[in-house]
């Protein structure tokens, strides 16, 4: 039966298209294995250790400008300029040097990156990944034999300020307590 | 954009100085992870520490402080130092020593246009900046000429009352001295990892560091079982 499905359907090389959508209805078991076997099945990602996904930029690419990005990136490549993938990840690969400012919600180094870097929630140097700029983040991983030059200021994150606040019907009587109490002690 | 000097080769995936066959597949870390292939390992040890204590009780009630790690850098420096809410400034020193200079030759450490070179690589920030410095040994490898430059910019970058942690051998007749990397392991205990030897620009006594820091407000001086002199210099 799989090996029929396999046969009409050509392997793709990203898999973002078969990705289900929210809106769908809840999807039935036969469709959910079927969309792991293709990715599977990709010959590309036999060689690749992480399950990427996202937009890539391969090693023989180099890119002069600004890059938004709306999807997990992966440099491979050159870049110069600025990179943004505010609500997702980064990753620079062993190949890759970027020259550029760089903002992302997670980092992941393992190749060059020469200036600053924003990671919301955290970045990861690799062993043999050089950075050498300023970072502002959350939580920092830096593997033994990364080659780092600059400054890192950790980002605390600030607690919710606007929730609500249940101890204040709470607050009014402990207020009022001691001024009824220091009201009764000047009538007296 | 072609890098100058030290970092010429940085964008090109080079280790700079250090040779590809040097590197280990893991390490305790920095200079740790450097170990020749084909040499004997050596331990680790986790040793109490009066230097470090010093140091950090002097900044214990302050955060938001500006320090600066002239090791390698480790994850366990890195969490120590951000966890007090400090921020911290990375330089591998021994590192662009060597890219700079090349590996222990004195003569190339006293060409002043090399010297005004390395020093704005390595120590380029402005005056006062750092309330304190994390040397560590970094000053024995240095030829008298670079050692004085670069002992006068910390003093400049280094504010009013900051603090300065170095290390020394003990003993100066050693042809060579064992080159370790520091983690801080807490307040009071330093991780020591002996990676190699390595033949010492010059060795220092108490009088010697004294000169050295003529400008500094106060001295510190704590022996260490394993023959360092930890210096804590109070600018």
């Amino acid at each position: 039966m799989w090996n029929k499905r396999r046969e009409e359907e050509p392997p793709k090389p990203i898999s973002q298209s078969i990705v289900p959508t929210p809106a769908q209805p809840a999807p039935n078991p036969i469709e959910v294995k079927k969309e792991a076997t293709t990715m599977s099945s990709t010959p590309v990602r036999a060689f690749e250790p992480e399950n990427r996904g996202g937009a890539t930029i391969g090693k023989s690419v180099k890119v002069v400008g600004q890059i938004f990005a709306k999807e997990d990136l992966y440099v491979d490549g050159a870049v110069e300029g600025t990179v943004e993938a505010l609500e997702h990840k980064l990753t620079i690969g062993p190949h890759g040097t970027v020259q550029a400012a760089i903002k992302a919600r997670e980092v992941l180094a393992l190749g060059s990156i020469q200036g600053n870097v924003e990671a919301t929630e955290r970045i990861e140097i690799r062993k043999d990944a050089k950075l050498i700029g300023d970072i502002r983040t959350a939580r920092i991983v830096i593997e033994d034999g990364a080659y780092f030059k600059g400054s890192i200021d950790i980002i605390r994150p600030e607690p919710a300020k606007v929730a609500p606040k249940p101890p204040a019907p709470a607050a009014v009587p402990a207020v009022a307590v001691p001024m009824a109490a220091a009201a009764s002690e000047i009538k007296r | 954009m072609p890098l100058p000097g030290p970092l010429k080769n940085f964008m090109r995936g080079s280790r700079g100085g250090q040779p590809a066959g040097e590197r280990s597949a893991a390490g305790a870390g920095g200079p740790a992870s450097r170990q020749p292939i084909g040499t004997p390992a050596f331990a680790s040890t986790t040793r109490p520490s009066r230097g470090i204590e010093e140091f950090f009780d002097s900044i214990r009630d302050q955060s938001g402080l500006t320090i600066l790690d002239l090791g390698s850098t480790s994850q366990q420096n890195v969490s120590f130092i951000t966890n007090l809410g400090h921020r911290l400034y990375a330089e591998d020193f021994l590192r662009l020593l060597k890219e700079s200079f090349g590996s222990d030759d004195p003569a190339a450490q006293s060409n002043s246009g090399s010297i005004d070179y390395f020093l704005h690589h390595a120590l380029e920030y402005p005056e006062g900046h750092f309330d304190g410095v994390l040397i560590w040994d970094a000053l024995e490898y240095l030829a008298p000429a670079l050692l004085a430059a670069v002992v006068e910019r910390l003093i400049k970058i280094v504010r009013p009352k900051g603090y300065m942690l170095a290390f020394f051998h003990s003993d100066d007749k050693l042809e060579s001295v064992p080159f370790y990397t520091f983690r801080i392991q807490d307040m009071k205990t330093l991780q020591v990892a002996q990676n190699s030897t390595r033949k010492p620009a010059q060795l220092f006594n108490n009088r010697s560091l004294e000169r050295l820091f003529g400008r500094a407000e106060s001295m510190k001086f704590f022996l260490t079982r394993d023959r360092l002199r930890e210096v804590i210099v109070k600018m």
